[in-house]
């Protein structure tokens, strides 16, 4: 009785708890379909707002830029982390190796705010000019570090005779790489680009500091529209990314199930990694 | 070796570019004059003038009650979490929001907290009036801590989800009641769980610019706020990045505060 009590108890707690994570969500998807135009008061259900989205050759184009930056900024920071985690994994020094991976938490624990502004500082040091290049390179910069954390474990459980072995069969380091390691890595590289696609995605923050007046993400958009006040193209918008999101967490999750076995250590780097 | 050398390079020149050298020029910079010298005004002004400090003040201040509320919060839901079914699949509908973009959400409660929003209409069918819900504090903290939510239970979950079943057993049959088990036992063993949590939301919350922006209506200035202002509004990137150095030594003294975690296990 006393527990079936205490049952109903949590049921209900958690019941609520997911009620508040997601009617917010759920209320902004409702009302894109109110055909009156604000965010109370429902009165009829129309797609016009959908078909709005599909008329404004501007938002699709920031859509397609938005995408197009998350695509090219998660590869080249896949690429380029993956070979930092196998950098710091050939590191013997232990305390080497320490610096490096803290330093490489750096950007991953600093406030966007940080982030931003002294990124705007260096681009404007440099002469770069502000705008694709300049949030291209952030994005990349950014999402370095969540790739290392994806893919240094992935290179730590490998068992090292496997590198041993290929050496005595007389495979050199750049066969060993492609024959051996990459394989072994290949599913924490494709969580790193996932990681690194949603940063990219996600981003606001980085993106308003170091964005010139020539490109702007969906992020910007948004922000600028929403200061304006409430336009429900935005609301069906954030239906069409909350599917977009689904599925890649979808994506996500059947990746990550293929590796059962390190379910915990994902888990260690999730806390990392959610920001 | 030399192979290593090679493709390792794009990493180093990524921690040089991209890690050193911001970090060393917003220390720089926050030592230039609004007229271009090399001054220590900034700081001079930032620790004379009582406006700056009170910002600062408000700032960690309304970061700790959103990382309390949020704590408060989480708590109860990671521990329920662990002993559900399917607790993994749950876990990740927890995580899920988080890849919603932050600013959706915060228009979200634009509607929600609107003068005929679902709030106000709840309020007025209590018989407790409509109110000015938008653009206030609490409307910045609570929609601050709903945003910050996820991020707290993941950590605790993790915690409670290691923790051993059987040393509960043990403290139960030795006699101490259920709050005596939580305090004594379960608490200390998921304190490290509890401390990367309360990191992950206070550092964020001290910069949370677009939601004072969108939601606090100006009201509450946040270090994160100011500075977007300087840098964005008023261009005096000097006081910017000194606003910046104070923000980073804040997140310092917090991460020395809450990782303890970490050194204890190396020993």
């Amino acid at each position: 009785m006393n527990t079936a009590k205490r049952h109903y108890g949590r049921n209900l707690y958690l019941i609520i708890a997911f009620l508040v994570l997601y009617l917010p969500i759920f209320y902004l998807i409702f009302y894109s379909f109110n055909s009156s135009g604000g965010m109370n008061h429902f009165t009829h259900f129309t797609w016009v707002y959908y078909q709005e989205i599909w008329a404004d050759q501007r938002l699709i184009l920031i859509t397609v830029q938005t995408f197009f930056l998350a695509f090219l900024s998660s590869l080249l920071a896949t690429i380029i982390g993956t070979s930092g985690a196998l950098g710091i994994y050939s590191i013997k020094n232990p305390q080497v190796r320490t610096l490096i991976l803290g330093l490489n938490n750096i950007l991953l624990v600093s406030p966007d705010v940080i982030i931003g502004s002294s990124f705007l500082i260096f681009f404007t040091v440099l002469g770069i000019n502000l705008g694709f290049t300049s949030v291209l390179l952030s994005h990349i910069a950014f999402s370095i570090p969540i790739v290392v954390l994806m893919v240094l474990p992935k290179l730590q459980e490998m068992n090292p005779s496997f590198i041993n072995v290929a050496q005595d069969l007389g495979a050199n380091q750049w066969q060993i790489l492609k024959g051996v390691i990459l394989p072994i890595i290949t599913p924490g590289m494709i969580a790193g680009y996932f990681m690194a696609f949603t940063y990219s995605l996600d981003d606001f923050a980085v993106t308003f500091f170091v964005t010139g007046n020539g490109f702007e993400t969906l992020s910007v958009e948004i922000y600028s529209r929403a200061r304006q006040g409430i336009s429900l193209e935005i609301n069906a918008l954030s239906a069409l990314m909350f599917l977009f999101s689904l599925i890649l967490v979808i994506g996500y999750y059947f990746i990550s199930k293929d590796s059962p076995k390190d379910k915990r250590k994902d888990q260690k780097v999730q806390q990392n990694l959610i920001r | 070796m030399k192979a290593k050398g090679l493709y390792f390079s794009s990493y180093v020149l990524w921690l040089l570019l991209f890690v050193l050298a911001p970090v060393a020029l917003i220390l720089y910079q926050s030592f230039i004059g609004i007229n271009g010298n090399f001054t220590i005004n900034n700081y001079e002004s930032f620790f004379k003038i009582s406006s700056y400090l009170r910002m600062t003040f408000n700032s960690v201040f309304y970061a700790g009650l959103i990382t309390l509320i949020t704590l408060l919060l989480s708590y109860p839901t990671a521990y329920f979490l662990t002993k559900t079914k399917y607790k993994q699949l749950w876990l990740m509908l927890i995580i899920l929001p988080t890849w919603i973009n932050i600013l959706l959400k915060a228009y979200a409660f634009i509607g929600i907290f609107s003068q005929a929003g679902p709030v106000n209409n709840s309020l007025e069918w209590l018989g407790l009036g409509s109110h000015q819900l938008l653009f206030t504090n609490a409307s910045f903290m609570l929609v601050a801590a709903y945003i910050e939510l996820p991020f707290m239970i993941l950590p605790i979950f993790n915690a409670v989800d290691e923790l051993d079943e059987s040393l509960i057993n043990v403290s139960r049959d030795l006699g101490a009641n259920r709050f005596q088990t939580f305090w004594n036992v379960i608490f200390p063993l998921t304190l490290n769980g509890i401390k990367s949590g309360v990191q992950v939301v206070f550092i964020p919350s001290l910069s949370l610019f677009m939601l004072t922006r969108l939601i606090g209506g100006n009201k509450v200035i946040t270090l994160g706020t100011a500075i977007e202002e300087n840098f964005l509004v008023t261009q005096d990137w000097g006081m910017g990045s000194t606003i910046g150095v104070i923000l980073i030594a804040t997140m310092i003294l917090i991460m020395f505060l809450t990782g303890e975690k970490k050194r204890r296990r190396r020993q």
